[in-house]
């Protein structure tokens, strides 16, 4: 690719994002009890090329949003607000089959559990073909070679044979691999990627992972990777929205999240992360209390009943309003009122560099 | 003791990450097959079973008697009906026809109503069980409601009703019983699907745009069917003794013609002084086949069921 040619398409990346989420909400409502709302007002993009986290712990709300981006909630008890583009084309309240188009093609969904999201009861084979069939009106025989390419790219060795294989044959990375291999069938501009290395044993999440960013930097896909896992974020992610009982609480690029977390919350789950540098017998930090104990937005900061920094005005009866999201530096937003704070020094003295 | 369990762990240390002989590389349906080839229970139920069978497609060749003829009746008096003698091994019925021919011929009937009706209840069955499964929503509530409707009539009283609304033909027959069955192979297959349509599989093909009759046929159907398959096996049972049950009520065919174990059975009950054999063996042949059914059907069950999987 010629220098000339670059600018231009950086433009076109820079200017319509692969996928633009603008305060999406998510309530979950069933007759006779309270609802429950699981994302509250929940706003990112995602160019092409470029790797999102969605970070926080359980119950945060992380696979609902990526549920309601790929609109696959059910619609009843369920109602979803505010928008989601997908290239420019919303997608909440679009008709059934403008999603089913979409899914498989434009944007596509890696699980969790490699096993359990494939079918016990169909060969590999049949399961890869039939996104071909559906997407890209291949013919069986073109198909079945495709899937046989679609494999050997995701790694998977011997592919013609794995395909007639059904998936309690394959390890569980290699299931990963091909659902990955799936996902990516038809090139699709966003992937989202939810908890992919949670069930795999540590070498082989970090195989998959590199299979991610590989793909990823090829095909120019935009990956949304959600995860509780602070590592994932700081080998794949160019930018961490850190999720808190729905809401974003903060966002910024992998580096400023790592040296300068600013929500106490940031800073509570990387101090409670175990670290190599640290001696033998030093306690981890955990945050106290669990996400149950999170109080409703409207009545402050959900998280202040478990925060250290937390004063009075992080309740609404003292401060008037929820806590809002703000601008918090340069590619960097914030919601909290008593933020960590760092002296104004060089980069020696971020918290991953203290140790050192 | 120690020994006992030491030898078991190396028992099965040697076992570990051994796959099993030929198991490699097979479908489930394969592998639940060479399951059910190590189980004695199972290869009892298919040796019953085949027995049966055979005997019901070869009854010209393996009656010894024709079964009409009645060679004994001059022997018939009130008070002694020819029991076992020379040609007649288990001897003539009032009328003086060769009891074991009658019994060979009767499995055509017993068989043919149980097969016939299963099928066409399991079939009937799970379109209604797929139309609910698949569609959910109004659709799976009017469906099994029908359905709990049929289901809360006892199966005989219905079948009862049934084929004396369609008059008295081996037909009938067939209908009423597939009739009661209809809503067995409905709830269980409408159910099981239910419970595969909330599965991962499902939201990941989904997610990848697949349709939702392709999700439907080509994903929770075939995760579905072993109950099914299971019922059908364990129904072929219960369809049989109720075609015998129905034609000891004289609802069964009328055609004399053709000899069928529950007819048999009802008319032995007017000589069960003079000579019990005579309820005696066609009541053995419907237990019998029964039990080779049920005995089939279970170990298929376990043979399918994930759980028993190693």
């Amino acid at each position: 690719m010629s220098i000339e040619a670059m600018p231009p398409e950086d433009a076109v990346r820079g200017d319509v994002p692969v996928l633009e989420v603008e305060e999406l909400s998510v309530t979950f409502a069933r007759r006779g009890e309270q609802p429950t709302r699981a994302v509250d007002g929940v706003s990112f993009s995602v160019a092409a090329g470029e790797t999102v986290g969605l970070v926080g712990e359980s119950g945060c709300g992380k696979s609902v949003t990526s549920l309601a981006v790929m609109g696959l909630l059910p619609r009843r008890g369920v109602q979803v607000g505010g928008s989601v583009r997908l290239g420019g084309t919303e997608l909440i309240g679009a008709p059934d089959r403008t999603l089913r188009r979409l899914r498989g093609s434009e944007m596509a969904m890696v699980f969790q559990d490699p096993l359990s999201s494939l079918n016990p009861t169909v060969s590999i084979g049949t399961q890869v073909t039939e996104v071909l069939v559906e997407h890209r009106d291949m013919g069986k025989k073109e198909a079945v070679a495709e899937a046989a390419a679609l494999l050997d790219r995701v790694g998977i060795p011997d592919p013609t044979r794995r395909l007639k294989e059904y998936p309690h044959q394959l390890s569980g990375g290699m299931r990963q691999r091909a659902l990955i291999a799936m996902a990516l069938a038809c090139s699709p501009r966003l992937l989202i990627a939810d908890e992919p290395t949670t069930a795999l044993d540590v070498t082989i999440q970090a195989q998959i992972l590199e299979l991610l960013r590989e793909l990823v930097v090829d095909s120019g896909t935009a990956l949304v990777m959600i995860t509780h896992d602070l590592g994932v974020v700081a080998g794949l992610c160019d930018r961490v929205h850190v999720m808190y009982a729905g809401k974003i609480i903060e966002t910024a690029d992998r580096h400023d999240l790592f040296a300068r977390p600013r929500q106490p919350y940031t800073g509570g789950l990387l101090a409670s992360v175990p670290r190599l540098d640290a001696g033998r017998g030093v306690p981890l930090t955990p945050i106290r209390g669990s996400a149950r104990d999170a109080i409703p937005w409207a009545e402050g900061c959900a998280f202040a009943p478990r925060c250290d920094n937390a004063q009075d005005d992080c309740l609404t009866e003292v401060a008037g309003s929820t806590v809002p999201l703000e601008y918090d530096g340069p590619g960097r937003e914030l919601r909290c009122r008593h933020p960590l704070t760092y002296p104004a020094a060089p980069a020696g003295a971020t918290a991953s560099g203290a140790g050192r | 003791m120690g020994d006992v369990r030491r030898q078991r762990i190396d028992e099965l240390a040697a076992r570990a990450g051994r796959v099993p002989e030929g198991e490699g590389g097979v479908s489930l349906v394969r592998s639940a097959f060479r399951r059910l080839r190590r189980n004695p229970v199972a290869i009892l139920g298919a040796v019953i079973v085949v027995v049966f069978l055979v005997v019901a497609a070869f009854a010209p060749w393996l009656a010894p008697r024709d079964p009409l003829a009645q060679t004994l009746l001059s022997e018939v008096r009130p008070g002694a009906i020819p029991g076992p003698q020379e040609g007649f091994p288990l001897g003539a019925d009032q009328l003086g026809r060769d009891l074991l021919s009658r019994l060979v011929y009767g499995s055509r009937q017993s068989l043919l109503i149980g097969v016939v009706s299963t099928v066409l209840g399991a079939v009937v069955g799970m379109a209604v069980g797929v139309l609910a499964g698949a569609f959910g929503g109004w659709v799976d509530t009017v469906v099994m409601r029908f359905v709990d409707i049929l289901l809360s009539i006892p199966s005989l009283l219905m079948a009862i009703s049934i084929s004396v609304l369609l008059g008295q033909n081996q037909y009938a027959l067939m209908i009423a019983i597939a009739v009661t069955q209809v809503p067995v192979f409905a709830r269980l297959l409408r159910g099981s699907m239910l419970a595969q349509r909330g599965s991962d599989y499902v939201l990941a093909a989904r997610a990848l745009g697949v349709r939702h009759g392709r999700i439907v046929f080509g994903h929770v159907l075939p995760n579905s069917l072993s109950p099914v398959i299971v019922q059908a096996t364990l129904s072929l049972a219960t369809a049989i003794i109720e075609a015998a049950a129905l034609s000891f009520l004289g609802l069964g065919d009328p055609d004399i013609a053709r000899p069928e174990w529950g007819a048999m059975l009802a008319t032995a009950q007017a000589f069960l002084s003079v000579r019990p054999a005579l309820a005696v063996w066609p009541a053995l042949c419907i237990i019998v086949v029964a039990l080779g059914f049920t005995l089939l059907g279970e170990s298929l069950r376990e043979a399918l069921d994930p759980k028993f999987r190693r």
